[in-house]
């Protein structure tokens, strides 16, 4: 269970996250929408605790990564997550199978001379075979991104955090991503929380829809209550319409923003 | 006069917050350092890269500098004796004592140190160093503690290397520019020569490489903001870290002297 509370996040004069509440339930995958540079990434890091936020505060399973005394708990804090990261952030000094395996070290007690067995089988899951050896520079940015995703989803962690899985990548292959993701639910119980911006992957793998806008959450629901929703705002960006009363609150808040400094 | 003292204040500011990061990175490394196993795997890549890295120019560069010494001691020595006195002593005592070690934690900054502060920082603004912390391990045991290992193994080695090179410097020059005997030469050396002088040299070799390697790694995971960061923050780690040098040159070897290890 992921709860976070009222989470602020500044980075320096700018006020990103303007007081976040959304919680996750054990076994639900929870989908954030919202716009571009509208603070997703930032509640994401903040969930994992690669940032702190300011005030509020996000507990998972109940443990405040605010109260970790020591650096060792804090790791033992980190470690119940796979994230994956927008960019991927694969270790660019590592083979593929390295970079796959890399945090079962870390995370298991599996013997590293099943590591290359393990990293080609995640591999597959992915969609991808014969790159073990290869370098993340001689990969596409979509094969990049399903390495990433593989990392992340190794050690079969309890929690995973995607941003955003399937950018970058075919129709069929979002689609082979969504039912990765759907099965990592179903199978292993697996808590997530996914970031996108890819409608058709929302709907289909999400328990539950937030959307992020002007640092707050606009609204959750299902996906249906998300189809059918009476708030124009998540109307516009469902549906992906240029007109609408978003545009026109994105140029008051930028001065507003401004206004903060 | 408020301008200036914008200025003023934003730059203590600043150096405050840098003061006190660096110190956290110093407060993490010691507690990884005792927590967690080593990787040695990590550490030894590291070793390699550094000795492979730094040896050629650390030996050439003493080997220059024993020569030049030879050369001007002989030269003074001949004007004011008529007779080039004493250069085995002179040579091997500066190279020994104080240009061996300094001479090679500066080769050593600007290579190796440069190319740990270029690798972290491309880590960090590129989420790999985040990417470390999802994974399970901690960028300052991965990645910062191997390095400062590896500078504090490899580092005194190097700087032994340069003694021995930078005295067969001044001894190819003592023998075929001013035709000193080898035995005069090494008489010079081993008559004089305590292993207290060697030492003196040799600790300022570990004080060297534990600032090099904190200041590279620091710059490294402090880097922000893309290529031209990294850019930035890589010569800042290397300006920092002579600078470093010479003021810890000193220190050091106040308290060497204190201790009568001279
Ligand atoms: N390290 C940082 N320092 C300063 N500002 C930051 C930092 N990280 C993010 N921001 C700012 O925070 C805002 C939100 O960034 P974030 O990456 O969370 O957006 P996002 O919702 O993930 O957008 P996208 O959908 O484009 O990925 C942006 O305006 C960005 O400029
Ligand atoms: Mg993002």
């Amino acid at each position: 269970m992921i709860e976070a509370k009222g989470v602020v996040k500044r980075f320096g004069p700018r006020t990103i996250l303007r007081g976040v509440d959304i919680s996750v339930a054990t076994g639900e995958t929870l989908v954030i929408i919202g716009g571009s540079g509208c603070g997703k990434s930032t509640f994401l890091k903040c969930v994992v605790g690669l940032l702190r936020p300011e005030e509020g505060a996000v507990t998972v399973d109940g443990q405040d990564i605010a109260r970790c005394g020591n650096e060792a708990e804090v790791a033992d804090y980190r470690r119940r997550f796979g994230y994956l990261f927008q960019e991927g952030a694969l270790f660019d000094s590592m083979t593929i199978w390295e970079n796959v395996t890399f945090g079962l070290r870390y995370l298991t007690d599996i013997p590293p001379a099943r590591y290359r067995r393990l990293a080609r089988e995640k591999l597959a899951m992915v969609g991808l075979k014969d790159i073990e050896d290869f370098r993340p520079a001689e990969l596409s940015g979509g094969m990049k991104k399903r390495v990433a995703l593989a990392r992340a989803i190794a050690a079969e962690p309890s929690y995973i955090l995607y941003d955003e899985p399937t950018t970058g990548l075919d129709p069929i292959m979002s689609d082979v991503i969504n039912d990765l993701i759907l099965d990592l639910q179903k199978q292993l119980k697996v808590t997530s929380i996914v970031v996108t911006h890819d409608m058709k992957s929302a709907y289909k793998i999400a328990s539950r829809i937030a959307m992020l806008h002007e640092g707050r959450v606009l609204g959750q629901g299902s996906s249906d209550d998300f189809k059918a929703s009476a708030d124009p705002r998540i109307h516009q960006f469902v549906n992906g319409l240029s007109q609408g009363p978003i545009k026109m609150k994105l140029k008051d808040y930028e001065p507003d923003a401004a206004e903060g400094a | 006069m408020t301008a200036l003292l914008d200025v003023a204040g934003s730059w203590f500011l600043e150096l405050a917050e840098t003061l006190g990061r660096g110190a956290m990175l110093v407060r993490s490394t010691a507690f990884w350092l005792f927590r967690a196993r080593i990787e040695w795997r990590q550490t030894l890549i590291q070793m390699v890269r550094i000795g492979v890295d730094s040896f050629p120019v650390t030996a050439a560069t003493s080997l220059f500098t024993g020569m030049v010494l030879a050369l001007e001691t002989g030269s003074s020595f001949r004007s004011l004796f008529n007779e080039p006195l004493f250069t085995g002593t002179i040579v091997s005592f500066a190279i020994v004592k104080e240009l061996g070690p300094v001479m090679t934690a500066l080769v050593v900054a600007g290579r190796a140190g440069a190319s740990v502060a270029a690798e972290i920082g491309t880590m960090q603004v590129t989420e790999q160093i985040d990417a470390l912390y999802t994974l399970g391990t901690d960028p300052v045991r991965y990645l910062v503690i191997p390095r400062v290992l590896a500078f504090i193994l490899v580092l005194p080695f190097l700087v032994v290397i340069s003694d021995f090179s930078g005295i067969l410097g001044g001894y190819l020059v003592a023998r075929v520019k001013y035709q000193i005997p080898p035995s005069v030469f090494w008489h010079d050396i081993i008559d004089t020569m305590r292993v207290r002088h060697f030492m003196h040299g040799y600790i300022k070799a570990y004080v060297f490489a534990v600032a090099v390697s904190l200041i590279c790694c620091y710059k490294g995971v402090t880097a922000r903001g893309g290529a031209e960061g990294v850019g930035k923050s890589t010569t800042q780690a290397v300006v920092l870290s002579m600078v470093a040098i010479f003021v810890l040159d000193y220190l050091a070897t106040a308290v060497l002297v204190a201790l009568g290890i001279t």
